[in-house]
Order: C-alpha cells, then sequence, then structure tokens
C-alpha cells in the first residue's frame, strides 16, 4: 500500500514514513502567507496573546512569511487604508521581507503571486489566510486556506495540527476542443459532486488533459477545488511545473510524487471530447448547465478578474474574442498581478480591450468578493471569470453572477447576452 | 462546562455560505463588536437583534462554506451563539470555529432538522453526546468531536492546546 503525493508531503512535513487518512498529523509548515484581509486578524490575535503577557518579539521564521496588499487596493476607504498601514508597520516590526506593496513594484492577487513569482516549490506545505490557497497545489506542493488564528499559530509555532484528507482522484481524457478552457472542465466537475463534494478532502488531477495543460490552466483546476469543499487540489509535478519554475526560481527543491500503488477513496473518469461549454447560474458554483442553454439570457455586466480568471492566458483567450469588436454592456478587465498587466501591454492585449470598449483597472480581489471597484447594484446581472457567486458575493444580495470561461465571459461582453463562444470565434 | 443550554435559531437551509454570515465589505473590519451587528445580514437583517447570549443556531447542510473568513465564527459569537447544529460544516468554518474558539460545530443526523423546532429550548450535553429537547421532552443523539477537536475545545481554543 502505497501514498498518494498529498499522503507523502504530509508524512515528510511530520517525520512520519507513512500516513493515511484520517490520521491527525502535526506538520512543520515551509511557506505561510497573509494579506490584508487575514493580515490584521492576525495582528489583533497576537496583540491579545501580548496583552496576557506572552512576549512576541519574534516570529518563527520570517524568511518563510509573505504578505500580499490585495483585497481592499488601492485603499477603497480609510478603514482598508489604515489596514495596510498596520500592515506594513508589522512586517517591518517582523522583519518581513517579501511584502508585495501596490504602487511599489510587483504586487497583485495572492494566489497569482504565489505562482507567478515562483513563492511555492513543489513538495513543499504551504497555508495561507485565504480560502483559494488551494490554488498553488497545481505546483504540486500541498496549498491549504485557514483562518487567522491558525495561521497566527503557524507564526509562532512554526506547525500545526491537519487530518489527512482522503483523495478523490480525476482522470481528464480526450482532445480538448479549443473553445473549452480549464474553467468549464472544473465547473463541469463541481456541477457534478456539488459545492461539498469534496469537504475535507483533497482533489488530485490527472489524465492526458491535465498532462498537456499549461501551468496557468492547470491553476484554474486547482484554484476552483474551494469549491467544492477540498482541503487542497493538487496536480504531480512534471516538465511543465518544472519549466515554469525555472524563469522563476533557482531554489532546489525536491519534487514529491505519489507511489505508482497509491491508494484514492474515489476515482472519477471525464473525457471532454464532446463536452460544451460550462457555466455555473446563480447561485452556487454547482448550479451548473451548458452555455447553450441558456443562450440569450440578457445581462448588464461582465468582468475579466480574479486568481481564477485573469492570468495571462486567460486575457489572451478573451483578446481572442474581443478583438476588433465592441462591447455591448460594461466590461471591466482585471489582470491579476502587475506583471501579468505589463506582458498583456507588451503583447497588445490591454489595447485590444480599451479599443473594445473595457475599462482596465489594477489588480485587485475588489470586485470578485463584492468589495470595491466594480460592486453589483440590485437585480444587476454579471458574467465573471471568478469563482463564486453566492448570494451577495459581488455586491447586492439581489444581484446575480454567472460564472464562466473568461472566452464565455468575452462572447457575452461581445452581444450583451449569455453567448456560446463557438459563435464569435473567428 | 459540559453541557450548554440555549434557544435554537431554526434556519433550514442547505449551504449557508460566508458571503450571507458576513458579506465581503465587512472583511476590511476587524473590530469583534462592529462585525457581530452584521452577522447573517445576507439571510435576515434582524438576525444580531434576535439572539440572546447563549442561544444556538439549526441549519442545513455544509453550514459555512465558502470563504476563510474568521470573521464568520467572530460574527456568530459576538452576536451570542455559542453552538450550531448541523448535519455537517465546511472544513475551514469548523476549524476556525474550534481553533479560534468561538463556538462549537455540532454534527448531528439530517433527521434530526424537522424533530427541533425554531425557539425550541435545548440541552448539549458533551460527556454523552446527545441533545436533550426541553420543549418537546425528545432526546438525540449528536456525533462525538474527533479527538484532537475534543481536546481543542477543553483547552478553549488552538492558542491554548498543549499538543
Amino acid at each position: 500500500m502505497g501514498m498518494n503525493i498529498t499522503e507523502k508531503i504530509l508524512a515528510r512535513a511530520s517525520k512520519k514514513d507513512k500516513v493515511s487518512p484520517d490520521d491527525v498529523v502535526i506538520a512543520n509548515i515551509d511557506k505561510v502567507m497573509i494579506h490584508d484581509v487575514s493580515g490584521p486578524g492576525v495582528i489583533k490575535v497576537f496583540s491579545e496573546w501580548e496583552k496576557k503577557g506572552k512576549i512576541l518579539n519574534q516570529i518563527w521564521d520570517p524568511n518563510r512569511v509573505w504578505i500580499s496588499e490585495d483585497h481592499f487596493v488601492p485603499s477603497s476607504d480609510r478603514i482598508s487604508a489604515n489596514n495596510i498601514a498596520l500592515l506594513t508597520d508589522w512586517s517591518k516590526k517582523y522583519n518581513i521581507k517579501k511584502h508585495y506593496k501596490y504602487g511599489l513594484g510587483q504586487y497583485g492577487i495572492c494566489h497569482t503571486l504565489s505562482h507567478e513569482e515562483g513563492l511555492i516549490l513543489p513538495g513543499e506545505i504551504y497555508v495561507g489566510g485565504d480560502s483559494h490557497t488551494n490554488t498553488t497545489g497545481a505546483m504540486g506542493a500541498l496549498a491549504v486556506g485557514l483562518g487567522h488564528t491558525d495561521i497566527a499559530y503557524v507564526l509562532m509555532n512554526g506547525k500545526i495540527w491537519f487530518k489527512v484528507p482522503e483523495t478523490i482522484l480525476f482522470k481528464i481524457h480526450g482532445d480538448k476542443p479549443e473553445y473549452i478552457m480549464a474553467k468549464d472542465i472544473i465547473l463541469k466537475i463541481i456541477g457534478d459532486i456539488g459545492t461539498d463534494g469534496a469537504n475535507y478532502k483533497a482533489m488530485q488531477f490527472s489524465g492526458e488533459v491535465v498532462d498537456k495543460m499549461s501551468m496557468e490552466e492547470r491553476l484554474t483546476l486547482t484554484n476552483m477545488t474551494t469549491e467544492a469543499g477540498a482541503k487542497n487540489g493538487i496536480i504531480e509535478p512534471d516538465e511543465i511545473t518544472l519549466e515554469y519554475l525555472k524563469t522563476r526560481t533557482d531554489r532546489e527543491f525536491l519534487p514529491i510524487k505519489g507511489d505508482i500503488e497509491a491508494e484514492y477513496t474515489t476515482t472519477f473518469t471525464y473525457n471532454i471530447e464532446s463536452l460544451d461549454p460550462i457555466i455555473a447560474k446563480p447561485y452556487s458554483p454547482e448550479n451548473i448547465c451548458a452555455v447553450g442553454d441558456i443562450q440569450g439570457k440578457e445581462i448588464n455586466k461582465a468582468y475579466i478578474g480574479s486568481c481564477t480568471g485573469a492570468k495571462l492566458e486567460d486575457l489572451r483567450m478573451a483578446a481572442k474574442i474581443l478583438k476588433g469588436k465592441k462591447v455591448k454592456i460594461r466590461t471591466e478587465v482585471l489582470p491579476a498581478a502587475q506583471s501579468i498587466y505589463l506582458k498583456a501591454i507588451k503583447e497588445g492585449l490591454i489595447t485590444i480591450f480599451m479599443e473594445a470598449g473595457a475599462v482596465v483597472g489594477p489588480p485587485t480581489c475588489g470586485a470578485c468578493c463584492g468589495a470595491h471597484m466594480g460592486v453589483l447594484a440590485k437585480d444587476e446581472i454579471c458574467i465573471s471569470t471568478t469563482n463564486r457567486n453566492f448570494p451577495g458575493r459581488m455586491g447586492h444580495v439581489e444581484s446575480k453572477t454567472y460564472l464562466a470561461s473568461p472566452l464565455v465571459v468575452a462572447a457575452a461582453a461581445v452581444t450583451g447576452k449569455i453567448t456560446d463562444p463557438r459563435n464569435e470565434m473567428s | 462546562m459540559n453541557t450548554l443550554k440555549g434557544k435554537i435559531h431554526k434556519y433550514n437551509q442547505d449551504n449557508i455560505d460566508t458571503d450571507v454570515i458576513i458579506p465581503g465589505p465587512y472583511l476590511k473590519i476587524h473590530d469583534h463588536k462592529e462585525l457581530g451587528k452584521h452577522a447573517m445580514e445576507g439571510i435576515d437583517p434582524n438576525f444580531s437583534e434576535k439572539i440572546r447570549e447563549g442561544d444556538f443556531l439549526l441549519t442545513g447542510k455544509n453550514f459555512g462554506c465558502g470563504s476563510s473568513r474568521e470573521h464568520a465564527p467572530i460574527a456568530l459569537h459576538q452576536v451570542g451563539i455559542r453552538a450550531i447544529l448541523s448535519p455537517s460544516f465546511a472544513r475551514i468554518f469548523y476549524r476556525n470555529a474550534v481553533d479560534g474558539g468561538y463556538l462549537l460545530p455540532i454534527e448531528i443526523e439530517p433527521n434530526i432538522i424537522e424533530k427541533i423546532a425554531d425557539n425550541d429550548e435545548i440541552e448539549i450535553d458533551l460527556d454523552s453526546n446527545s441533545i436533550k429537547n426541553s420543549t418537546t421532552n425528545e432526546k438525540y443523539k449528536i456525533k462525538p468531536f474527533p479527538e484532537i477537536i475534543a481536546k481543542i475545545v477543553k483547552a478553549g481554543g488552538l492558542l491554548y492546546f498543549k499538543e
């Protein structure tokens, strides 16, 4: 009986020869991330701990911690500005060098920086104060989202408890049609297993479709494992992973793969050759149908943004459809990181978006979580490349969000209606 | 402190997510009292006025799905909620509730939801892993906490827990 990749990483991190699902282990952590929402929570836990007479002059390892300013940036009001200032003082106090600040070079959505900057390496165990930390599992790491008390505990102790999850294996086969993106595949999976279909479990992706997939597309698969309740999403590292990291880091690492005889609780096999573009209707990512089934439904706004749907390839796919056309509805494009924004400018993508009439904004989690910069009004209907569409997620509790791939969202931007992207692809 | 007594507030919906428990715009707020005022705002705008210290929630499955925001259990704790009864919880919400020492996530059999009514007075007994419904005089089983969770609950949160 062997171990799969998630089990092997947990065994290494807890210095055990073997772990099995449901074992509780104390794992040593390799990397920690906080941002401008979880960070102030951590700081509050620290200050209350100090009020109790504990001394916290240093954290466990400042070199393993990084900070992202992403949710309420550029500062949306005085409260968020204060949070950024608080975070700045705190990172200085604890000597944290990797603090990605907006307006000071590279910055962006934390999950995008995690891969774009090569911050997390295959085989590592990484915890972040954000639920979409799962994203980074596409690098072959164990990436898990935690709340701010848990993160504070890790910052004090360098380790934390985990229950070893059961793993569900998804084998994706077939020749991928050009109008199908990773977003369609993961929406289809969430539709099949439900928003609690992988609760407490690991979701691992394999099969020739995944083998051929670019790193950025793989990251879309793992990003939305959160929406199925998964503890983590993961893909075994391969040549594509190593190639992606080559230009991003010179740190050495030892990739971990599962044993050949590894066990999985359940295996799902998909053939996507005849998969139609998928859309998730309000108010749940599991509420899916083929785009064609609701084609023609009128909408008010298209949003291309977030860690899920504003990576460079997402922008390229949207540009493919928007090139030389005009948008019929309000369209917002927010690249997920400064580096991606710059690459999109150099490739001419931003010109395409702006000539089409879209507004292009700075990297921020902003409208994805209904915080600022594009919040929805009552009854407003949005089609979005983001990850969640719960009531009130992107604004008013009676606004509506449809989730889809950048191709589907761009096609809707052009027609003002839900549109199969095949109709708009030349 | 192995028995808790309180009144039930029933929200019999599955997948009550963190966006309705504490909507996104409040994520920048870290004052617990202020967060409490907005608890469950996306589902019941009058929620915070209805709750008294020590009350319980009874909900459908997968309570707390969505974001890792610890604001969610903090807001519920702040208005007075001390335990939530549900067939299942989303993992980060469960972990935050226990590790932060805010409230008890109590797992129940799905068929118990219809046996408990809004405003019923109940008593949760963590020693015998059971609930007594003082309004109807019925008794139900609850799922025992896994060992690690029981220890963290006893310690009052992860920061006070010794391995």
